[in-house]
């Protein structure tokens, strides 16, 4: 790869989600050196997962194409895909950061003209998809990747698969000699944007993830829209492939929960209520949605949404938090609990159950200077003795898109501040 | 006028929480429901620990301390374990019960109540449990009738645990007991004391 130059007047920016990449793109386009550095090989991050936003229903392609666009557009912005901070050190105005960066096995050559990935036979776990579908050894991670480059799966390098790629290529992109390297750059002011994953609701021993096929999480039933998605877009339940008539969401599957996540992750009320219009839109009156809540916390303008739910005779609300999942006929499952609303005992039939599992914090252990703080949630608190180390978006607090893109800004912001006052210093 | 309000919103909450062990935390309840719907005597409440605790802060007073429901508490703490905000369920519920004992607001005929009375006399003459005598007492909790009739139905039970040396037939004429029987007696004395003492204080 060609050098990566930065100086003590650069911005790095660690994760290329929403958050990331518009901290990255707004520090750019004040003028500021920014080094925005992204462990997959694409950005996007949990946005390019979705199918669409709350509250306008949106699809996220849109407003990440934009990003892209932008991106493409600014020369002050280098991005380092494959590549992962591992440690910071220094003091505001002038910090060493060490990245691992990882081999993509395909360098710039590549033209995503797609024939390794025909060419070769092995299959993994599709991460874009949450492990519900395969992808070929040879992958690009989905259709709005950026940069659109292939890459080759590590576990198939030195087997047949990483020579049939070779073979396949036309370009002569397929460099299986590639090697981890490790860069240590100086910069001036660090935004973390390393975002956010779905809390593992195995964990969730009662709910029973792990025990049957058609309990499944939020961000997988956001999967099964995608019309490139493991099920082609359409709502199915996993045991059966059938198409669900009585579907469950439960709130809190993890969140506000002492022994899982303290926090109230913010998003999983809204998620939910959207999801349940997408059961509308496919189903229409085939399918009812029983959402079981503790309460739902839908504020401010996001409030409209909420009631619009309300209206729809399909959708129910139980205020409840369900106790526990047992297994019940026809792969369906039996929700029991106890209501708040009149104390009645329930044991309810459901055939599909998504549990809105919550944000559980990326923001690592042991990669910062001393005195970063980071609270009992795993986010970086906004702290005088942080530095200019600033969290941005899912790694500050859980936050939506919306918020995570506002405190993105700020946290750019706060970054341009400490790089200026350098480069005021240096003249 | 304020101080009215005060009283009615606060009243039966403070008096729990000065007077039922850990109650406190009564106010940290969020009405989730997860301790209610994890409960193995769910079938058997009168008000699950969930709705116990909004009444207790509805100001039902009389409602919760003569209801039987912290008396069917078996001290399993799946309540314990699940709820998201840690609240000491198993523990608020057994103060609850004691509460309402020392007020004489348990329920007539509670059999937990009767059997927690029957077991603390049984135990506070020796200073151990005279297990012959506890299990004939419960058989004829009831009256005589029912008492022989259950007697009856265990009688193989008995002869098996006299056989393997489990019951000796020996402890219907008093029974085993510590070596300082007088001592305990002082100690248990002593400790009334100081709960009477406590209960002055806070009541």
């Amino acid at each position: 790869m060609s050098e990566v130059i930065a100086t003590n007047q650069t911005i790095l920016v660690a994760g290329g989600g929403i958050s990331g990449l518009t901290a990255a793109l707004e520090a750019a386009e004040c003028g500021k050196q920014v080094i925005l550095v992204e462990k997959g090989p694409t950005v996007g991050g949990r946005v390019g997962q979705l199918y669409k936003y709350f509250p306008k229903l949106c699809f996220p392609t849109c407003g990440l194409e934009i990003q892209l666009r932008r991106l493409k557009a600014n020369k002050n912005v280098r991005l380092l895909t494959m590549a992962e901070v591992t440690g910071i050190s220094g003091e505001a105005g002038n910090y060493t950061a060490s990245i691992k960066l990882s081999p993509r096995y395909i360098n710039e050559n590549c033209t995503a003209c797609g024939e390794c990935g025909k060419a070769v036979e092995g299959e993994y776990d599709d991460e874009h998809n949450y492990g519900m579908k395969k992808r070929k050894a040879a992958y690009i991670p989905y259709n709005l990747a950026y940069p659109q480059r292939y890459v080759l799966d590590p576990r198939a390098v030195g087997t047949d698969d990483g020579e049939r790629a070779k073979a396949a290529c036309k370009y002569n992109a397929v460099d299986l000699d590639m090697q981890e390297e490790t860069l240590e750059l100086n910069v001036g002011a660090v935004v973390w944007a390393t975002g956010w994953k779905p809390y593992p609701a195995a964990k969730i021993q009662p709910y029973g993830y792990d025990r049957y096929d058609n309990v499944i999480t939020n961000v997988e039933f956001e999967r099964m829209l995608d019309p490139f998605g493991p099920t082609g877009g359409k709502i199915v339940r996993p045991s059966d492939g059938v198409a669900p008539k009585n579907i469950a969401f439960i709130q809190c599957a993890g969140s506000r929960d002492r022994n899982h996540l303290k926090h109230c992750s913010r998003i999983c009320c809204m998620a939910s209520l959207k999801q349940t219009t997408y059961v509308a839109e496919q189903l229409g009156d085939a399918c009812k949605s029983t959402v079981y809540y503790i309460d739902i916390r839908a504020i401010d303008r996001i409030d409209d949404f909420y009631q619009k739910v309300q209206k729809d005779p399909n959708v129910s609300f139980v205020k409840s938090k369900v106790a526990n999942i047992v297994s019940g006929s026809n792969g369906n499952v039996v929700l029991n609990g106890v209501d708040t609303e009149g104390y009645n005992r329930y044991a309810n039939d459901h055939d599909l159950v998504v549990l809105a599992t919550g944000m559980e914090s990326t923001v690592p252990q042991g990669v910062f200077p001393e005195g970063t703080v980071i609270n009992e949630h795993g986010f970086i608190d906004l702290e005088e003795s942080n530095g200019a180390i600033f969290g941005a978006g899912c790694s500050s607090d859980a936050l939506d898109v919306n918020r995570a893109a506002q405190n993105a800004t700020a946290a750019a912001l706060r970054a341009i501040q400490v790089v200026t006052k350098v480069a005021a210093q240096e003249g | 006028m304020s101080n009215q309000i005060e009283k009615y919103r606060r009243s039966f909450l403070s008096e729990v929480e000065a007077n039922v062990e850990e109650g406190d935390m009564v106010k940290m309840c969020m009405q989730c429901g997860v301790c209610s719907g994890s409960c193995p005597m769910q079938n058997h409440w009168e008000h699950p620990p969930q709705e116990i605790f909004m009444m207790i802060r509805a100001g039902k007073r009389e409602e919760v301390l003569s209801s039987s429901s912290m008396w069917m508490c078996t001290s399993c703490y799946n309540c314990i374990a699940r709820c998201p905000r840690g609240l000491p369920i198993t523990h608020i519920m057994h103060g609850l019960a004691t509460y309402a004992k020392r007020l004489g607001l348990v329920p007539k005929e509670q059999p937990t109540a009767k059997f927690g009375q029957m077991f603390w006399d049984n135990l506070s003459k020796k200073g151990r449990v005279n297990e012959l005598k506890l299990g004939l007492a419960l058989y004829f909790m009831n009256g005589i009738g029912p008492g022989i009739k259950k007697s009856l139905e265990m009688q193989d039970v008995g002869m098996g645990m006299m056989k393997t040396g489990r019951m000796n037939p020996m402890e219907i004429l008093g029974g085993h007991s510590i070596k300082d029987t007088a001592g305990f007696s002082k100690m248990l004395a002593k400790a009334f004391e100081i709960e009477e003492g406590n209960i002055k204080n806070n009541g």
